[in-house]
């Protein structure tokens, strides 16, 4: 049936892909530096001076949650697995109505820069800002080494570098970019580097998807007849790949559900809007992006395997395997140059992702940690972006310190992995601070706390980390206690559990009556929060 | 233990007796009314995804047999109908809660702002 003959390692021309990325970067940079203002102050540096439209807050929201594991992720999953792929997009793209419906709008009412604001609102601040602070460091830190070490697994692919020396340059290369968007751009500079970018991946992605139903003559039914006929696996079924581990798949998508709305580099994205209808226009215009992006590659998905020279098996079997099914079939239909557009899309989403996550890590810890735990809320004049900027710096180090080492390590679970933390060590107090009125600093600390080390445990015991052909250590070394790869479906209930033991383990504080009547009546009406700055 | 509404007040804020601008707008039944309102409806349109959600996920997980169903001699599977489903739910809610919110619950919040705003 299908022969095995691995197709040539190298497709199209790395001088090619190479010379639009660098484009890419070379553009991206001018408007970064034409954007930025000299010294900023950290309404600047954090949020754009919280200028940006509903709109364009959308388009780079997009641009901020579409990473490299929803652009070749899930495309290659389709490839592979088919149906099964198809089930992660629609858990990424309905929790953003949790985002819509429960979060952006009082967030943006009730805080000003980081997610720790609106914890801390009515808490106690310093424990509640610093246990804020360190999940947004670790969700960050996570998903930042996921994206970095997918940045090596490109290279091979997509410039024809296969030796170590040449994969851990271009990680330094790509951490070094980022950290110039950061430091000279700020959040302004981020956010238009977000929003290129978002603008690049979806006209990219569906001139692929014109291109592929093109061929089957928009008839998707044939479509799919063929990326089935082309695998050994029946790719229009579900059952795939959870078919006999139904139980973690249920775990998977309540991670992805209720993940979202927790992540620490989304949240501080609604800040960069003057107000809460700019917020909620941000979330209805990220929704219709991502939502048709992900139809997209459904049919990037499919039509990889119909396509591709060898169909699925072809496909599992390239360098940098399933995650080489868009790049592939970007080459089958459109040679080349078509390859080359979609191999510097590739990159520059890994870059914007990054440089969105280096700015929310490094916001966090000047803010929360330094600001308001260390300095106790009176920081001198000045030294809040300061020490955001040696952040950034600091981080975006240990990205490509990080991303080298964990080169050719199976990385992907640690995405999967960020979403769970955040709706185990965020969402659940989010939702409480800003809906329950009893709900006190204990209740915070457990829920954030909790959520954070039963989640990190349940991994490390988990068939992600050990016991399995797939996992990280590989088959040969076993401490896999917990049954599921994602511990959602525990970790998430027992978060929301904890936050209520600890609210009534924990005694009522003084100011509770006053700080939740200001919480609740700004969350809801926008009063006394921080509006657009002028020019 | 029993919660009191009248907590006396730490130091540094006002006496019990005068209430600060937030809380005499949070106290308004104006304020309880779009509360009441709000919170129905993001609530209401919560549970509805995340029920339809759960439907779905737990049939591709435990019904496959049905998710595998193809669809009058075509390509097209039942599962690949609900997922698409899935989609065009998420952008009707959407626009549901937008229109809504710009029409029903914009004027009488930002009216209580700019209340408390007099008041501050």
């Amino acid at each position: 049936m299908i022969t095995a003959a691995a197709p040539s390692p190298e497709v199209g021309t790395p001088a090619v892909n190479i010379s639009i990325f660098v484009l890419f970067v070379v553009v991206t940079l001018v408007i970064v530096y034409r954007v930025s203002r000299g010294p900023s102050s950290a309404s600047d540096y954090y949020t754009a001076g919280h200028n940006f439209t509903g709109p364009q807050n959308g388009i780079a929201i997009s641009g901020d949650y579409l990473s490299a594991a929803s652009f070749l992720g899930i495309a290659g999953a389709i490839a592979v697995n088919g149906y099964d792929g198809f089930l992660y997009s629609i858990g990424f793209l309905v929790a953003w109505l949790t985002a819509l419906l429960l979060v952006a709008e009082l967030l943006r009412n009730t805080g000003r820069y980081t997610m720790g604001d609106v914890l801390a609102f009515r808490m106690r601040q310093r424990p509640v800002r610093a246990a804020a602070a360190v999940s947004t460091l670790v969700v960050s830190l996570f998903y930042l080494l996921a994206q970095m070490a997918g940045a090596g697994g490109l290279v091979a692919l997509l410039l024809g570098i296969n030796s170590t020396v040449g994969k851990s340059l271009v990680i330094a290369v790509v951490g070094a970019v980022m950290i110039v968007y950061v430091l000279y751009g700020g959040m302004r500079g981020t956010t238009w580097v977000q929003i290129i970018k978002a603008t690049l991946l979806v006209v990219g992605t569906a001139v692929i998807t014109v291109w592929v139903l093109g061929i089957f003559g928009f008839n998707l039914s044939a479509l799919f007849g063929a990326a089935d006929a082309s695998s050994s696996k029946e790719l229009i079924n579900a059952g795939n790949q959870y078919g006999k581990k139904p139980l973690d798949f249920i775990s998977l998508a309540l991670a992805l559900v209720l993940g979202t709305a927790g992540l620490p580099h989304i949240l501080m994205r609604f800040y960069t809007v003057p107000n809460a209808k700019e917020a909620r226009r941000s979330v209805q215009w990220a929704i219709w992006i991502i939502g048709i992006f992900y139809l997209f590659t459904l049919v990037v998905g499919y039509g990889a395997p119909a396509l591709v020279p060898g169909g699925a098996q072809a496909i599992a079997n390239a360098p940098g395997k399933e995650n080489a099914a868009a790049p592939l079939l970007a080459y089958a239909v459109g040679g080349t140059l078509l390859l080359g557009i979609i191999a510097a899309v590739a990159f520059a989403t890994i870059l914007a992702v990054v440089a969105g996550l280096t700015i929310t890590a490094s916001a966090s810890f000047a803010h929360d940690l330094y600001a308001n735990v260390i300095k106790e809320g009176r920081p001198e004049p000045g030294m809040e972006v300061k020490v955001a900027r040696r952040t950034a710096l600091v981080i975006g180090a240990l990205a490509i310190i990080g991303g080298i080492l964990a080169l050719g390590q199976n990385v992907a679970f640690l995405v999967a992995l960020a979403f769970a933390i955040a709706a185990s060590a965020n969402l659940p107090t989010l939702l409480y601070s800003l809906f329950w009125k009893r709900f006190n600093t204990t209740g915070s600390l457990f829920s954030m706390y909790g959520g954070l080390a039963i989640c990190l445990l349940l991994i490390v015991f988990s068939p992600a980390v050990s016991g399995s052909e797939t996992s990280m250590l590989g088959a040969d070394v076993d401490f896999a206690i917990f049954p599921l790869s994602n511990p959602g479906i525990v970790s998430i209930p027992a978060s929301f559990l904890l936050g209520i033991i600890g609210t009534y383990v924990g005694r009522r504080e003084p100011a509770d009556e006053e700080r939740y009547a200001e919480m609740e009546v700004r969350s809801m009406t926008g009063a006394g929060s921080e509006g657009a700055t002028a020019h | 233990m029993s919660a009191t509404d009248d907590i006396p007040s730490g130091q540094g804020s006002p006496p019990a007796d005068s209430p600060t601008a937030y809380q005499e707008v949070q106290r308004s039944p104006e304020f309880a009314a779009l509360r009441r309102r709000w919170r129905r409806f993001i609530f209401t349109l919560s549970a509805v995804f995340l029920v339809w959600f759960l439907v779905y996920v737990l049939l591709a997980a435990y019904a496959t047999g049905f998710m595998n169903t193809t669809i009058g001699g075509s390509n097209i599977t039942v599962g690949l109908i609900f997922g698409l489903l899935q989609f065009v739910s998420t952008f009707v809610i959407a626009t549901v809660y937008v229109r809504y919110a710009d029409k029903h619950l914009d004027p009488e919040a930002e009216r209580l702002r700019l209340l408390v705003e007099e008041k501050l």
